[in-house]
């Protein structure tokens, strides 16, 4: 491929600069996106959009350097480099700053890139969002449409360090969400559905078009619960997001800083016996599964939770060497304009045996959780403080009845994973760096009226 | 660098005759150069010193109901008529006659001053703010486990042109520095935040303490050690001055916002010159507040900034508008179309957004609730603008009891539902004060907003601890 060619080229000569003691990481990539927007049969916006730029991180006597520019031609890229030299100076030297090193660990090649989606046509996107509109209008007379969407990116990335890491990398995908609003008398309720995919023809528009209308009907007419302690139950969709407030306790960055609540607590019982949980980006069948994490290293599997008991954090190289241990392959990057940080790239907690309904029918007093909101601002991953806004089902003598809205769901997260009951065994590869599975949660506080 | 054209205006006249090529009614070129620097410091080091450059052009082109857009870094005329054909054919399919623009330019007006831009502050200068924050912060008590700190500042040159002949620039200064402090204690760690940011230059911190603010961070992880469990269940709130602008920002400013409006999205559709809200209450959003996070001089679609009143003693009166909505409406623009940078779509945003002061007593509506929350600081928080109810965090709250504040809460969720909270709104203090600097998310797109309010009691909110 002659974009990704190109781009090491650039990486290569970045790299080729280095001087004598210095250190040098030069990270390249070019994305393309497509952002369709209808409204009411029309397109109502159509962006055409290429991002590119260069990243180079400088290190000289443990101390750190970095710049970016969102262009690539050579001045630009020279003025980066002159620019990260400079910043240099004002670091303060870190014995354990560094780049990451080749660590011999195989790559296991992802089907990342689908060329039926690079040769897709333009008028073929807009008829898919404007399909997956008029699908969704269908479902309900109750349904408003407040736009449909088709979206794909296309990345291509190099990367080169002086200290043997070259790797290039490229990867498309796509998806369509529309989002709803439904209207009885008064009130209003609003919901979404999506559909994700490497190409198109993945895409299920009938079940986007159904759960947008579902999320938004299904709230009508609910009641304000009144407070009590109660048992959870958690949409698989719900559990996908607070499985990702896991992840930054098993932090190696957040640990080596004593900022993870599980600082001291490896080979100790963290969790209810039933709870594994995984990173495993090897996995084809997650979203975000890749080959290589944001430093370059082969992605793998870690098993971070084993039965209950804490067994790794996650560590790139730079945390690894500060506590002692080896990278785990969980460098992220978030494109050219930063450092790479630490995070799990696709969690998944074991399943269980049985679905949902019969998760439910096992519970006397309890919520069915189906949307959570307020969970950046609820929730405290540092003293492990948990509330959030939430909207559900109520659930009484194993039967689901009414819906229920304007309420918090509270408690810790230490406590959280001791109180897990049950896990389903209705595993959904969603959009998210984790997987969703519904998840059975006791003595969690519900505050309402 | 001030007030140099980063393109000259005959080769935008030129790029927006190729941008109308296909029929378009309307097209636009917006130009962005931006210098930015940030430094962090952890774990009592200065970990890294990062410099961007970030410069481009977004052309849209409207033709009917749909809006092309494309974007580009490369700002020869080669590269802007380039990207100006890719988004006047995303706009259609038509063909158009010759199109001749003359831009007319506008005066510049510069509404925060600004002494020292940081590209002329040295690295230096920038790295010891950290330093005497860490210092500060750590010398608060033993109890003090972890600071981090950051330092940014950008400098960002626009230019908007558009095919009704309009050619307005804008230089736009920001510094901030935010620090967040963990305390440990016998009860497990606690965190503690605090930040500031202005549109002034470098000049500001010989204004502003940094230590000071490093050390009220420190203070209230040092609080919170202590605190116990927050209530569950639905109470009185009072919300000290300058801590809760951020949730009439989200939970009312959104709703008025024309683009969500037009779609019915909005509780606030069809209210206008109706009672929307306890009469104490007029809420204002002002892009010309000299300083504030907020400010500009003109919008990133070239309309100048002004003060709009939104809800006055109650009564919706107006709504927020950028280009797009305002056309479809026949009306004036209000300063309110931004956008995150070159390569996003502007939509209507607010800028600086706040209830002006009462009358009360700040102390007086603390004394006059019997049993209830006192929030000294609200973290960030979401809303459904289409029901308006809202979640925000509580990053430090005390118990109310017997009109005294008394006993420090952990954090929680507080939630409640917009136009509900500003009809309950019953006690409005005179102590009227601007909050932190805030960056507000809207259809993926960030841009830094103020917001502000006197001390207030809003009747009932539920409170989303685990204490019955």
């Amino acid at each position: 491929m002659t974009g990704t060619v190109e781009l090491q080229a650039i990486a290569d000569r970045v790299v080729a600069m280095a001087q004598h003691g210095e250190h040098i990481e030069a990270f390249v990539s070019r994305d393309a996106e497509t952002d369709i927007r209808i409204y009411e049969g029309q397109v109502e916006h159509f962006v055409a959009a290429q991002t590119e730029g260069v990243g180079i991180r400088v290190i000289r006597d443990g101390r750190t350097g970095f710049a970016y520019a969102g262009v690539l031609d050579e001045t630009a890229v020279a003025e980066v480099l002159a620019e990260a030299r400079d910043n240099v100076r004002f670091g303060t030297p870190d014995e354990w700053a560094g780049l990451a090193e080749p660590d011999g660990v195989d790559v296991i090649d992802q089907d990342l890139w689908s060329e039926a989606l690079a040769e897709y046509t333009t008028d073929g996107k807009i008829a898919l969002a404007k399909e997956l509109e008029r699908l969704t209008l269908a479902v309900d007379p109750r349904i408003r449409v407040d736009d449909a969407n088709y979206a794909d990116v296309a990345s291509e990335s190099a990367v080169a360090t002086t200290t043997g890491i070259r790797r290039t990398g490229r990867e498309n995908g796509c998806y369509v969400v529309v989002s709803t609003l439904a209207d009885d008398g008064d009130e209003t309720q609003t919901g979404f559905g999506f559909s994700v995919g490497r190409s198109p023809s993945e895409f299920d528009l009938a079940k986007a078009a159904n759960e947008a209308s579902d999320r938004a009907t299904r709230l009508l007419g609910a009641t304000k619960p009144s407070t009590k302690r109660t048992t959870v139950v958690l949409d698989p969709y719900i559990t996908a997001s607070f499985l990702g407030i896991i992840s930054s306790t098993l932090n190696g960055e957040s640990v080596a800083k004593g900022r993870s609540l599980f600082k001291d607590r490896l080979d100790e019982s963290v969790a209810s016996s039933i709870v594994t949980l995984i990173d495993d980006p090897t996995n084809p069948k997650a979203y975000t599964a890749t080959d290589l994490d944001g430093e370059g290293l082969a992605a793998r599997r870690n098993v971070l939770i084993d039965a209950g008991v804490l067994n790794k954090f996650v560590h790139s190289s730079y945390s690894a060497r500060r506590v002692g241990t080896k990278s785990t392959g969980n460098a992220i990057r978030g494109g050219f304009k930063g450092t790479p940080g630490v995070g799990c790239l696709a969690l998944q907690l074991m399943p269980g045996q049985r679905d949902q309904n019969a998760l439910i029918a096992d519970v006397d007093d309890g919520v069915l959780i189906q949307s959570v909101s307020g969970l950046h601002s609820g929730v405290n991953a540092i003293s492990g403080d948990f509330s959030a806004g939430a909207s559900g089902l109520s659930i009484s003598k194993g039967q689901v009845g009414g819906p229920i809205r304007e309420f918090t769901i509270a408690s810790t997260l230490q406590r959280m994973l001791h109180d897990v009951v049950e896990i389903g065994n209705d595993v959904d590869w969603l959009p998210m760096r984790a997987a969703g599975v519904s998840l059975v949660i006791r003595d969690v506080t519900m505050s309402g009226t | 660098m001030a007030g140099h054209d980063v393109v000259e205006s005959d080769v935008l006249e030129r790029v927006l005759g190729t941008a109308m090529r296909t029929g378009g009614e309307f097209a636009e070129v917006f130009i962005e150069d931006k210098r930015s620097t940030m430094a962090g410091l952890d774990d009592g080091r200065i970990e890294q010193v990062t410099s961007g450059r970030d410069r481009g052009a977004g052309i849209r082109v409207i033709k009917g109901d749909t809006t092309g857009f494309a974007h580009t870094a490369d700002l020869s005329e080669a590269g802007l008529r380039s990207a100006a054909e890719a988004a006047a054919a995303a706009a259609s399919q038509g063909t158009g006659g010759e199109n001749i623009v003359a831009l007319t330019r506008q005066l510049e007006r510069r509404v925060s001053p600004v002494e020292r831009f940081a590209d002329q502050v040295s690295k230096t200068e920038k790295v010891a703010l950290l330093q005497r924050v860490d210092e500060a912060a750590r010398g608060s008590g033993g109890s003090i486990v972890q600071v981090s700190a950051g330092y940014a500042d950008s400098r960002k040159r626009i230019m908007i042109a558009n095919t009704h002949g309009l050619l307005a620039s804008d230089e736009q200064a920001r510094q901030s520095v935010r620090i967040s402090v963990v305390a440990n204690g016998d009860a497990g760690m606690q965190t503690g935040f605090q930040s500031t940011g202005h549109t002034f230059g470098f000049e500001m911190f010989d204004r502003i303490d940094v230590e000071e603010l490093a050390r009220d961070a420190a203070r209230q992880a040092l609080v919170k050690l202590g605190a116990r469990p927050a209530p569950s269940g639905t109470m009185p709130v009072v919300i000290k001055r300058g801590s809760g602008g951020v949730l009439f920002h989200e939970a009312c400013g959104h709703g008025l916002e024309a683009d969500l409006i037009a779609k019915g999205g909005s509780v606030y559709r069809g209210k206008q010159g109706e009672v929307v809200a306890s009469p104490l209450v007029t809420l204002v959003d002002d892009g010309t507040m000299s300083g504030e996070w907020g400010a500009i001089g003109i919008d990133d679609e070239g309309h100048p900034s002004q003060y709009n009143v939104l809800i006055e003693d109650g009564i919706l009166t107006d709504y927020m508008w950028d280009y797009l909505r305002a056309r479809n409406e026949g009306r004036k623009q209000s300063g309110n179309g931004r956008r995150q940078s070159y390569m996003h779509l502007p939509m209507v945003r607010m800028t600086n957004t706040f209830v002006l002061n009462g009358t009360e007593e700040p102390d007086d509506i603390v004394r006059d609730t019997e049993h209830g929350v006192y929030v000294a600081k609200l973290g960030g928080g979401s809303v459904n603008t289409a029901t308006g109810d809202f979640v925000f965090g509580m990053t430090e709250a005390y118990l109310i009891e017997n009109g005294e504040i008394t006993e420090p809460l952990r954090e929680g969720n507080l939630l409640g539902n917009g136009p509900q909270v500003l009809r309950d709104i019953d006690l409005l203090g005179n102590d009227f004060a601007m909050g932190n600097p805030g960056t507000c998310g809207k259809d993926g797109q960030g841009v830094p907003v103020g917001d502000g309010q006197p001390t207030l009691r809003v009747k009932a909110l539920t409170i989303g601890g685990t204490a019955a």
